[in-house]
């Protein structure tokens, strides 16, 4: 079966755009494994995040899927096109990446109030 | 455009990796007076092998049957085909009930039966042993337990999206940490008085694994480049029955083993009949309900497999058809619900299993105190090598993350007040090492890692010749080649892939040297490593075996006594 990921991608401040990549799946696959095999097969620059890869543990890989805010580890891929885009209230840092860690997790954290 | 260096960091203990075990480390660290920064490549909590876990946990507690750690002590040795570090594994079980109803405490949520913590059998142990949290939920409810507890801790700074690409060594002591902040392409320098690595297995250099994308062995990388030396590193442990087919997400899979455990699974070849009796022989620690340990189970599959008798996928049949549905209902609860979102309905049809890379017994050499070669340099959880030998009992996995993550991080912060902080290095090697990253002509980095993991899986797998294994280590070295010297980038700023994947791809061709000249070096079989070109345990191989770097080069020797700095 053959799938399009139509990906929204970016980085701060600079203009969006969207690629389009045609994948091979197999019934069952997921959308992350479908980015991952756009990475490895078509272009390595592609940003997204994952950890647990499979387990949707990690709760990492949330993203836009035709428009709706899932988890690319457990929605399928479909035959046709699939729109993938960043979380659209988080900071984007790259193509599918946004900021999703707790502030106080992060290396800039806001300045606190004394 | 060359990346930006960052105004240095300050801590008494710098603790590399945030699952279970680093997560403990930072906690303890803190409670005896130390400043931490914590820190993880992924997110904090989240990114490791712990929130992964669905199983249980060891620990001679006594609760649902009398019980002492000794007799732990005795099935963990056991388990360890003669080469345990004794010292390290009796830390582990005699620490190990202490740090289970800590968390029992901190409300993680053990399940219960009859008033009492409820213990079950788990293969190897010579009784009821294991907690967990139903349903399947031990390693999330772990790690929401020592996230919680962190966001409570004092002295604790948190910081995710940070890969650390070389701890700073100088006279011999560890003074801090390198480290390219993910998100934003710069580079952070770190001081620190100790350091933990925390940064768990090496199970990603495998196609097939249950491990987390930042399972790449950075740990062992980190240490051998600082001088520290690794022990066991031949012995990765292969589950015997991840989830193969048909494709299942949502889940951990390595999960079938619990439903075989309470429903009596059983395990079919493709004609539809059970082999592992014929075995069985093999293995004088059967439990009855198991037939066959880990190591062994692994290998009657691959043999089932090898002689045609494999299931479609290349594995085994698991079946559970001869189990009322309404059985498997009370069993799993809602994760039968996950199933049958999966289009897999276990009344009906026997899923596929396979082999599949899970944890790695060896790691970074350490002492009674958790601290490497290097002065001031601790390691714990499954980065570190010693206690489990030439296989790991089940269940002991997380107890580690505990017992050695407290143990690491109270004495890395023992360390932390006697010693003035270092000096930050803004300048040296590693700076110079991250700022020489050029976009270039190269090989595509991802496809890279996928060879590397094929490699792995075909050659240094469960089942070794030597063959196979020249073969591995002179691929391994061209494929080195091909990846160069210098930092791969795809382009400036934040959250580089190509970036990511180069600087993993580092360590991770190094660590699997360091796993195929100690396999190729010991002609026997023994646990996790088995030689088919050596297919039987020799008494006079029963000594560890030691990987150290000196000038970019992997040396392999025996232990002897460990000579701490």
């Amino acid at each position: 079966m053959k799938a399009l990921l139509a990906i929204r991608r970016g980085e701060p401040e600079l203009t969006s755009h969207v690629d389009t990549f045609a994948i091979e799946f197999e019934h069952g696959q997921s959308v992350l494994d479908g980015l991952r095999m756009v990475r490895r097969d078509q272009d390595p620059s592609l940003a997204f995040r994952f950890s647990c890869i499979n387990a949707n543990a990690c709760k990492e890989c949330m993203m836009l899927i035709d428009g709706e805010v899932d988890y690319a580890c457990t929605a399928r891929l479909k035959e046709g096109t699939t729109a993938l885009a960043p979380l659209p209230k988080k900071a984007l840092v790259r193509d599918l990446v946004t900021e999703i860690a707790p502030p106080d997790e992060r290396l800039d954290r806001p300045t606190r109030k004394t | 455009m060359t990346p930006e260096v960052m105004t240095p960091l300050e801590t008494d203990v710098l603790v590399i990796g945030a699952g279970g075990a680093g997560m403990y480390a930072a906690l303890e660290a803190a409670r005896a007076g130390a400043n931490v920064i914590l820190a993880d490549r992924s997110l904090i909590g989240r990114g490791g092998a712990t929130v992964m876990a669905q199983m249980t946990v060891a620990a001679a507690l006594g609760e649902q049957t009398p019980d002492h750690w000794e007799n732990h002590l005795a099935d963990t040795l056991a388990a360890g085909r003669g080469l345990c570090d004794e010292k390290l594994a009796a830390i582990l079980c005699e620490d190990g009930p202490r740090r289970i109803r800590e968390m029992d405490d901190w409300k993680v949520g053990w399940a219960r039966e009859d008033g009492h913590i409820k213990q079950v059998q788990a293969p190897g142990h010579d009784r009821p042993r294991c907690v967990y949290v139903d349903f399947l939920s031990t390693g999330p409810a772990v790690s929401k337990t020592l996230r919680s507890r962190l966001n409570d801790a004092n002295n604790i700074r948190r910081i995710g999206d940070l890969l650390m690409t070389d701890i700073t060594v100088r006279n011999g002591e560890a003074c801090g940490a390198t480290a390219l902040h993910v998100a934003s392409g710069r580079i952070v320098p770190i001081a620190a008085k100790a350091v933990v690595i925390a940064t768990g297995g090496l199970t990603r250099l495998y196609r097939r694994n249950s491990a987390s994308v930042n399972m790449g062995g950075d740990g062992y990388a980190l240490a051998l480049r600082a001088g520290a030396e690794l022990i066991d590193m031949e012995f990765v442990q292969f589950f015997p029955i991840g989830h193969l087919a048909p494709r299942l997400v949502g889940m951990d899979p390595i999960m079938w083993d619990p439903f075989r455990y309470k429903l009596g699974g059983k395990l079919l070849n493709a004609e539809m009949r059970e082999f592992e009796a014929d075995y069985a022989t093999r293995d004088a620690r059967s439990d009855g309900r198991y037939v066959l340990t880990r190591d062994l189970a692994t290998y009657a599959i691959s043999k089932e497999v090898e002689a045609g008798r494999g299931s479609p996928a290349g594995g085994a049949y698991l079946s559970f058809q001869h189990v009322p549905p309404e059985e498997i209902r009370r069993a799993f609860g809602p994760v039968v619900d996950r199933l049958a979102a999966n289009g897999i309905d276990l009344a009906r049809q026997p899923i596929e299993v396979a082999p599949i890379a899970h944890y790695h017994m060896g790691g970074i050499r350490v002492n009674d105190t958790l601290e490497s070669k290097v002065a001031g340099l601790f390691a714990c959880g499954e980065a570190i090598g010693g206690a489990n030998g030439a296989n790991r009992l089940s269940g002991n996995a997380i107890t580690e993350t505990f017992v050695f993550g407290a143990c690491a991080g109270h004495h890395a912060a023992l360390r932390a007040t006697r010693r003035p902080m270092p000096s930050p290095e803004v300048t040296g090697p590693a700076i110079d090492f991250l700022r020489s990253s050029e976009r270039r002509e190269a090989p595509n980095t991802a496809a890279a890692i996928a060879s590397l993991q094929s490699l792995m899986s075909d050659n240094v797998g469960p089942f070794r010749t030597g063959d196979k294994l020249r073969v591995a280590i002179d691929r391994l070295a061209d494929l080195g080649r091909g990846v160069g010297d210098r930092p791969l980038t795809s382009s400036s700023g934040g959250f580089d892939p190509v970036l990511i994947d180069w600087l993993d791809l580092r360590n991770m061709l190094l660590v699997a040297q360091a796993v195929a000249l100690p396999a190729l070096a010991r002609t026997e079989s023994r646990g996790a490593h088995q030689r088919e070109d050596y297919p039987s345990l020799d008494d006079g191989s029963e000594v560890n075996q030691i990987v150290t770097m000196t000038d970019g080069t992997l040396n392999i020797r025996p232990a002897k006594e460990m000579v701490t700095a």
